[in-house]
């Protein structure tokens, strides 16, 4: 254990030792060859095969049948467009946030329900700490390092969840992302940690969106339009005001669409006395508070609970980070 | 006595190359300076200064920008730097 950490493996928790055995058992939980390499894994954009990741998968303490979730997170990350790299440099605590959609998410015993943002489920929570000490020890990205971000967040520690998809009428994340309810997949998102967000008292699905709205606006800063995502995680309670409305997803993005405009003449640099903000030249404009594709919707929770939470995301687009999904080869 | 256990590396098992920093120069006369904004908000208001003393010294100055202040700059804008400059200047800012 000592030595383990004395050689920097560790992300501040203990670890599983990495004996021969135990990673021989973890490549038992994908069907890829050992020495298949799987990303260019940044900062140091080091060639990663799977057996490294089964290495780091152990040490996270993973099950062999989470390997291959693990495998498609780094695919995801290590891509040009989610820009690990970026994400590792800035100094906004942000990092990869892992939502997996599909069967596999049940069959590997993964929680979608009470504290799924949280704690208690060995799947969430070794999941996304494989993927993070894979970055950590096969590329080279430490905090103090390379990361030297200001606050940094739990999402830097491993952020994995699933989707309830069965509890929910809406199609799934994965599907609005263009792929079949039954593929298994995983979308990267670049996220801070979550915010809660309270409203008990909407028992309509027009007072809820309004609220969600007003909440959403202020997501990393109420003077960011368009340069940030978000991801919003209805919880089932919140849920049942659209079911009983009969909203579908398209109903609901259209009608949150429309409240989520900014007249930019409020958000200018100097207005009410801030600095921050737009430029002058972007004054006497009325913008949407996200680019088209830039909230991302995911139905999660516990079944009681009045709560929704928010993701607010980092730099978005070609520039950024991009919310990225790759499927899940068993 | 337990039996020793033996751990498998979890690391990339490569030692990056160590590269030293070129001797400053001991002075500016003629040299050509490269100014890297990294696109930082107000990463040129920072430059600009910087650029005031440099040719106050008697060196040359060229400017150069990332595309993005979130990805590592282009191999061809490091060649160009490389090719063109005596010395470098990365400028972060906000």
């Amino acid at each position: 254990m000592e030595a383990m950490y004395d050689r920097g493996w560790s992300d501040g928790l203990p670890l599983v030792a990495p004996t021969r055995e135990r990673v021989l058992r973890m490549l038992e939980g994908t069907s890829r060859s050992g020495d298949e390499i799987v990303a260019l894994v940044p900062p140091n954009l080091v060639e990663c095969t799977v057996e490294k990741v089964a290495v780091n998968a152990v040490m996270a303490g993973c099950r062999p049948e989470y390997l291959p979730v693990v495998l498609a997170s780094l695919e995801a990350i290590c891509s040009d467009e989610f820009n690990m790299h970026g994400i590792l440099a800035t100094t906004m605590g942000v990092g990869p946030v892992l939502i997996v959609n599909g069967p596999i998410a049940t069959e590997i015993g993964m929680n979608s329900g009470v504290n799924v943002l949280g704690h208690g489920n060995r799947a969430n929570a070794t999941i996304g700490r494989a993927v993070q000490l894979v970055v950590r020890n096969v590329g080279g990205g430490a905090p103090g390092g390379i990361d030297r971000a200001t606050h940094g967040s739990m999402s830097k520690l491993g952020f994995c969840f699933t989707e309830d998809e069965a509890g929910s009428p809406w199609t799934t994340l994965a599907e609005d992302r263009g792929f079949d309810r039954c593929v298994d997949v995983v979308t990267a998102f670049c996220g801070e940690g979550p915010r809660i967000l309270v409203d008990q008292k909407s028992r309509s699905a027009e007072s809820l969106t309004r609220m969600l709205a007003e909440c959403l606006i202020a997501t990393v800063s109420p003077r960011t339009v368009m340069g940030m995502d978000a991801l919003l995680v209805l919880s089932p309670e919140h849920m049942a005001r659209f079911r009983d409305a009969g909203w579908d997803r398209a109903r609901f993005m259209n009608e949150l669409g429309k409240l989520l405009m900014v007249e930019t003449d409020t958000i200018l640099a100097g207005a009410g006395g801030i600095d921050e903000g737009l430029p002058e030249g972007l004054g006497g404009l009325t913008l949407p508070k996200f680019r088209p594709g830039g909230l991302l919707v995911v139905h999660a929770g516990g079944p009681a609970g009045l709560f929704s939470a928010i993701i607010g995301g980092w730099v978005n687009g070609p520039t950024g980070s991009e919310p990225t999904s790759r499927e899940i080869i068993r | 006595m337990t039996e020793p256990v033996t751990v498998l590396d979890p690391t990339a098992e490569a030692i990056p190359a160590q590269r030293s920093l070129n001797p400053r120069p001991a002075n500016l006369d003629g040299l050509t300076v490269g100014l890297l904004d990294i696109s930082k908000p107000r990463g040129d208001v920072f430059l600009d200064r910087i650029e005031e003393g440099l040719t106050a010294q008697g060196a040359k100055v060229r400017r150069y920008a990332k595309p993005t202040f979130t990805k590592p700059a282009p191999v061809d804008l490091r060649h160009e730097i490389a090719t063109h400059c005596d010395a470098v200047i990365e400028a972060l800012a906000d």
